[in-house]
């Protein structure tokens, strides 16, 4: 930490003019960092789940090392093939429960809590810690303002046992969201949105800081998925500039009072800055099978739908299941309809609320948190020749199922319309 | 560390999903991996793999964390990827299971499927026939995991070396 005991100092006017990814990177690597250096760091929280953590005992096995940096750093969620669909998935989380009653790891998560990102925000990250995960949508937690990158199992396994790793410093860029989105226009629209603008190759070495202009215009949930999404843009990290909505959900969701957010001053040193009217954005898609294959919804409203699945670490929260729940309530879904929630908690509110029962009434098939469809796994892989509209994150050739089927991602106000109507749609059709 | 090899040349944007789709992740066994790399868009990619260097566009290997991308396009016999850019986690995942990963501007431009090229993994130098193109090489610790074999061999080297 710097004390500068009010001694005002050179070197605290070069502090003041770092962006939130140097501020961050700079305390965990204790030196000042600059873009384009490449740092060691310590890591705050290390996590993975079934399907890559395996893995990661493999890697741990083969150097001889079984250790965890520090028990509580470790965080670990059976989110993906679960409940098993088959024996060697059961094998993969036996291993993987084996583990964390060795190490006595106190945050092992069991099938049906959550899916892994879900559960790190729900108990764990905090703003301005680094966080690592064998996993590529660990972007997610930088919705904290924490810096957040998925890694592969060898680079996983060696943070777990050193409570380290290495980086290089991205180059921030600035993106400045002003008004607020209209009725139903969530994250996931505006994610499409700036895949839309830039495509998924501009931002390669960059990390993308989101400053909101007016923080309760656009919640947590909706931040989440752009985080979710930062991955899909191909950025560093993607993390949202704490404020009074930060405070609000970590205080309401994990009764965590924090006193002040770190500040980014205006003329700190961005690559490029870039604003977005939400007042502007509006209903869209990623048609097959590019994430920033993107279009307005009325260009592919003859799409007849075989499926819609709402879910997923992208579009599984409390305000999509909200949303679907108020366009599908009283309403049967044409398509087949899979509804599941990202966590355990996210259910349970859903359930309180009675909008399982409006999506079940409506035909939906409700489970809890699985990466299942997402990834093709189990609990509806798509066939040949099936369309599918999608809350989930990606629609690459083969990723829910054949490569013969195809994949629209959209936010949950489509993915319900379309439920209704059985081809893509907006809300506004069905209501 | 100097590498030859013909060119498979793919496009922008090949995602993890067509190099491993996520039905094959429940194993990290490189020969079983081999034969399903590339499967959703050519299923007999594995056959004419051997001895080859994959030349792609941008960001090569976009997608997930998975680290059987890495291992089945190393395991498949491909000597190296040549690309314009790369995602982070793939570079990371190339580099960490010996797999030599080079971004090379505008090398989608200057290469045709079938080529002969050699790429100079340290200084990133690619040569096509008489010409020579400026790539980015690999250093620093990345270039001593790559030289292991990968970061398992590399962290057990550094575990002998701190008990000897």
């Amino acid at each position: 930490m710097r004390a500068t005991l009010g001694v005002s100092s050179a070197h605290d006017e070069e502090w003041a003019m770092k962006t939130l990814t140097e501020k961050i990177l700079s305390r965990a690597s204790g030196r000042d960092v600059s873009p384009g250096d490449v740092v060691e760091v310590g890591v705050d929280l290390v996590a993975f789940h079934d399907l890559t953590g395996y893995h990661v005992l493999e890697v741990m096995e083969k150097v001889g090392v079984k250790r965890a940096f520090k028990p509580e750093g470790v965080v670990i969620a059976l989110d993906h093939l679960v409940p098993p669909p088959d024996v060697r998935s059961a094998e993969i989380q036996q291993a993987i429960r084996r583990f964390a009653r060795e190490l006595k790891l106190p945050n092992f998560h069991e099938v049906g809590y959550g899916i892994l990102h879900q559960v790190l925000v729900e108990n764990y990250v905090m703003p301005g810690q680094v966080v690592i995960a064998a996993d590529s949508h660990a972007s997610t937690s930088g919705a904290l303002g924490a810096f957040a990158q998925g890694m592969g199992a060898s680079d996983v396994a060696a943070a777990t046992i050193t409570g380290r790793t290495w980086l290089t410093v991205p180059q921030p860029f600035k993106i400045v969201f002003e008004g607020r989105p209209r009725q139903w226009i969530t994250g996931k629209e505006v994610s499409l949105e700036i895949l839309r603008a830039f495509k998924a190759d501009y931002f390669v070495g960059m990390s993308i800081e989101v400053f909101v202009e007016e923080p309760s215009s656009f919640p947590m949930d909706y931040r989440l998925t752009v985080a979710n999404m930062g991955v899909e843009m191909n950025a560093d990290a993607l993390m949202f500039a704490p404020d009074e909505e930060t405070s609000r959900y970590l205080r309401e969701t994990r009764g965590v009072s924090i006193s002040k957010f770190e500040g980014v001053n205006p003329r700190a040193k961005y690559v490029d800055e870039y604003s977005i009217k939400l007042d502007d954005v509006d209903f869209l898609v990623a048609a097959p099978s590019s994430v920033d294959n993107v279009k307005g919804v009325r260009e592919v409203s003859d799409v007849e739908v075989d499926v819609v699945f709402i879910g997923s670490c992208t579009g599984g929260r409390l305000s999509d299941l909200e949303i679907a729940a108020k366009i599908m309530k009283g309403k049967k879904a044409k398509t087949r309809c899979i509804v599941v929630p990202a966590s355990w908690r996210t259910f349970r509110r859903a359930l309180e609320l009675g909008y399982v029962q409006a999506l079940v009434e409506a035909g939906c098939v409700v489970t809890y948190g699985t990466c299942g469809p997402c990834i093709g796994g189990h609990f509806g892989v798509l066939g040949p020749g099936e369309v599918a509209v999608s809350t989930s994150n990606r629609n690459f050739v083969g990723r829910m199922g054949s490569p013969q089927s195809k994949v629209y991602l959209s936010g949950p106000a489509v993915a319900a319309a379309t439920a209704v109507l059985g081809r893509v749609a907006e809300p506004g059709e069905v209501l | 560390m100097i590498v030859e090899g013909r060119v498979i040349k793919l496009g922008d944007k090949i995602d993890t999903d067509v190099i491993i789709p996520a039905k094959h992740l429940k194993s990290t066994d490189p020969r079983y991996l081999a034969q399903h790399v590339f499967e959703p868009i050519d299923p007999e990619f594995y056959k004419k793999a051997r001895g080859a260097i994959i030349v792609a566009g941008k960001v090569f290997g976009m997608g997930s964390s998975r680290e059987q991308a890495a291992i089945a396009i190393k395991a498949a016999g491909v000597r190296a990827v040549v690309a314009e850019s790369f995602a982070r986690i793939f570079y990371r995942n190339a580099i960490n299971n010996g797999l030599p990963a080079i971004v090379c501007p505008n090398i989608t431009s200057e290469v045709r499927d079938g080529d002969l090229i050699t790429v100079n993994v340290e200084t990133g130098e690619v040569k096509v026939g008489d010409k020579i193109l400026k790539g980015k090489g690999i250093d620093g610790m990345a270039l001593e995991i790559l030289k292991a074999g990968g970061l398992i061999e590399y962290l057990k080297k550094l575990q002998r070396g701190s008990q000897g």
